[in-house]
């Protein structure tokens, strides 16, 4: 696809891949071979390395299917795993176990020259003794592509990444920002079948990452092509991505969209990594059911009540047993009578109240010993609630209670793409 | 340094004594006044370095324009430019200096491919027994040449190698291999290895992505093993010595001849030798600077270390 076909067809060719691998995720729901192969399957794929003290784990294995026209993000502290999974995907470590499938053929064990998928570097790695065109132009030579075609291709990806005018400048006469478009055009302009990204914007400065993240977006939106984008900043991958998955010591913690990420985090290290979140650990008093579903009665002081739908992710959640659930800071209300009502209320004492201009932020401690974190909104009709050593109530709806799952792998991270959340156009 | 206790400003210094005296002062303090006679000791000093280092090179060419007549070149009896006429007056000399440039042509090669192969080893990867290799070039490097010489004919002798023209190479790219090696590993020292998977990755083979991206960022580090490699075979005198047969190179019959008296067309023939190298010198830095002044970027918003 090139440039000059414009937006608006250009999205409405990646909908219609969208709605393609949506049929499939309906038709064929795991481990499917339908006609329109995921763009990306990685089979029980796991990554050892020998080191002096011996073997070390970088991936633990990873089952993943990314739809062809997907912006997927790889999310996760350094060390996790994400940079060796990406790599793995592009060529250049071989899995110790498993398999990886582009568009349903097997690319195990086939070199990076050979794969129809492009990486931009961490560092950009543009060579130094090419100018911007040659740079851009390398993997269309390989290929052997004719010259004029060449140069066609090349002026409409550097038009693309709006670096036109720069076409016969060297990598070191650019700033950062014009060297990470060369990056991004060197690789898009083979139209490769996925894009990989390790960290593209991690060497610019904020202001510069956060107009480069719209940029992305709009890029992927034109070419329609599938990005897989490592990174471990979590505001990134919420900007970006159709789905991301949270990695943690090898493993997928988490495959969702930015929404269910934030609103369901499935384990206490994705709720942690992901925005600011309470954790509050507590036994089951009882197990009932309510008109939703089944719903755990948690332990509570007097006049205080914490409940917790049950979902399928969790183990056996019986009388006795503990749980953690998770509330985001925004969700909760602060009063100073106890409201009434089928909420989760807690009792606590201001300990720290922050003015941060848009927001307020106040510490609680609890009468249970929880020390609990609430942001207020600072919005016209909303005044000081309440001051350090205050008493308060803290209430929640019983929905925004979410009970995680321990730490270990995403059993639904194998499963077939769905209809990302935000879609393009 | 003399230039210590009274620093010169760099607007009217000379270049030599510019870097020297910024490197050694604060920036601040070196506009305070001083004396003339300082300034003007200092000036005269450079001088004396630089005429130092270029007088031997400058009697050199004079001397091949000498008008002397008798076997001793040393005395002044007038311009002539007989012996740059009669450059190959003396069959010995002219093979013998035959005999340099080939082995010296022959030896950068031989020990520029292996030397460069190495450095890109020891340069790129991580290795068991790396250790040791930089431990074996810098004692190749390091070892006394009287040592290398001796036991390099011994070695001949034992198996039976005939000295000549051969073992001469043999021991000059010997030699050679290890400087190129240490000089294209230091090039690659600020080299990124992603650069070479980016080939990889658009889609260049092992041999393409060395042709199209590794040799041409390395090049001008091979290219100054190679130059380093070329001027010293072409002056080796001792391991030559040792292993030479009956051989003659440019310098053994440049030292034969000092008991009997220089010709002056040995002067002419290292003129040229000279001349060859300070063009490649030139040229060399201006390719290096054609590259080097263009723009700068617009702006140094994040760039990556």
């Amino acid at each position: 696809m090139t440039a000059d076909e414009g937006p608006a067809s250009a999205a409405d060719a990646v909908g219609d891949a969208r709605s393609v691998s949506a049929q499939v995720s309906t038709t064929v729901p795991t481990g499917g071979t339908g006609d329109a192969p995921p763009a990306i399957e990685l089979v029980g794929v796991a990554k050892e390395y020998m080191s002096r003290r011996g073997a070390v784990t970088a991936v633990e294995t990873i089952d993943l299917r990314i739809a062809e026209g997907e912006f997927f993000s790889l999310l996760g502290p350094s060390g996790c795993g994400k940079t060796t999974t990406l790599r793995m995907i592009g060529g250049f470590e071989e899995p110790s176990r498993g398999q990886i499938l582009l568009h349903g053929q097997d690319v195990t064990s086939v070199p990076p020259n050979k794969r129809d998928v492009n990486l931009v570097f961490q560092s950009y790695a543009l060579f130094p003794h090419l100018d911007v065109a040659g740079n851009v132009a390398f993997g269309l030579k390989r290929k052997g592509v004719a010259r004029g075609q060449v140069r066609r291709r090349v002026g409409e990806i550097l038009d693309l990444v709006e670096l036109g005018a720069l076409a016969d400048r060297r990598p070191r006469e650019l700033s950062g920002g014009q060297q990470q478009r060369v990056a991004l055009a060197r690789a898009l302009v083979n139209r490769p079948r996925a894009l990989l990204l390790d960290e593209p914007l991690g060497a610019l400065d904020l202001k510069l990452r956060q107009t480069m993240q719209i940029e992305l977006k709009r890029i992927q939106r034109e070419v329609g092509i599938t990005f897989v984008y490592v990174t471990h900043d979590q505001s990134e991958a919420l900007t970006m991505s159709d789905r991301i998955a949270v990695m943690n010591k090898g493993q997928i913690e988490q495959l969702a969209s930015p929404r269910e990420l934030y609103e369901r985090p499935r384990t206490r290290f994705v709720a942690g990594f992901i925005g600011t979140s309470n954790v509050l650990r507590r036994s089951v008093r009882t197990v009932t059911t309510d008109g939703t579903g089944p719903i755990a009665i948690l332990d509570a002081g007097a006049d205080e009540r914490v409940i917790v739908p049950v979902h399928s992710g969790l183990g056996g959640v019986v009388t006795g047993s503990v749980v953690e659930l998770t509330v985001r800071p925004e969700k909760i209300n602060m009063t100073a009578a106890r409201p009434e009502g089928d909420v989760c209320v807690l009792r606590g004492r201001v300990t720290e109240v922050v003015y941060l201009g848009t927001n307020t932020t106040y510490t609680v401690f609890t009468a249970g010993g929880d020390e609990i974190t609430v942001f207020w909104q600072n919005s016209a009709d909303a005044n000081d609630l309440a001051g350090r050593g205050d008493e308060v109530w803290l209430s929640w709806r019983e929905d925004h209670s979410y009970a995680l799952a321990p730490s270990g792998a995403d059993p639904a991270a194998a499963e077939a793409p769905t209809e990302p959340v935000a879609t393009a156009g | 340094m003399s230039a210590a206790p009274t620093p010169v400003p760099s607007s009217t210094s000379r270049p030599a004594s510019a870097s020297a005296a910024s490197g050694a002062m604060p920036k601040g303090k070196a506009r305070r006044p001083r004396g003339r006679l300082g300034e003007h000791l200092l000036r005269v000093y450079t001088w004396l370095i630089l005429l130092w280092l270029v007088a031997p090179i400058i009697s050199m060419i004079v001397f091949s324009f000498n008008d002397t007549h008798s076997k001793q070149n040393n005395n002044w009896q007038g311009f002539t430019l007989t012996w740059w006429k009669r450059i190959g007056a003396i069959p010995d000399l002219t093979t013998a200096l035959e005999n340099s440039l080939t082995i010296a042509l022959l030896s950068t090669l031989i020990a520029t491919v292996l030397g460069t192969m190495i450095g890109m080893a020891i340069g790129k990867h991580a290795f068991r027994g790396k250790g040791a290799v930089n431990l074996l070039l810098f004692a190749n490097i390091a070892a006394p040449e009287v040592v290398l010489g001796a036991s390099l004919l011994s070695l001949f002798i034992t198996l039976g190698i005939p000295r000549g023209y051969l073992t001469i190479l043999i021991a000059h790219a010997m030699f050679n291999i290890a400087y190129v090696a240490v000089v294209v590993s230091t090039r690659l020292a600020s080299y990124d290895l992603s650069l070479e998977e980016a080939a990889r990755d658009l889609g260049a083979g092992p041999f393409a992505t060395f042709r199209l991206v590794t040799l041409p960022i390395i090049f001008p580090g091979v290219m100054s093993g190679a130059l380093l490699a070329f001027s010293l075979s072409i002056d080796e005198y001792i391991m030559t010595q040792f292993n030479a047969g009956g051989t003659l190179t440019f310098p053994l019959w440049v030292f034969g001849a000092t008991r009997v008296g220089v010709p002056p067309q040995v002067n002419v023939m290292a003129t040229i030798i000279f001349m060859g190298g300070v063009l490649l010198a030139v040229l060399g830095a201006t390719i290096g600077r054609g590259r080097r002044t263009r723009r700068p970027a617009d702006d140094t918003a994040g760039a990556p270390a």
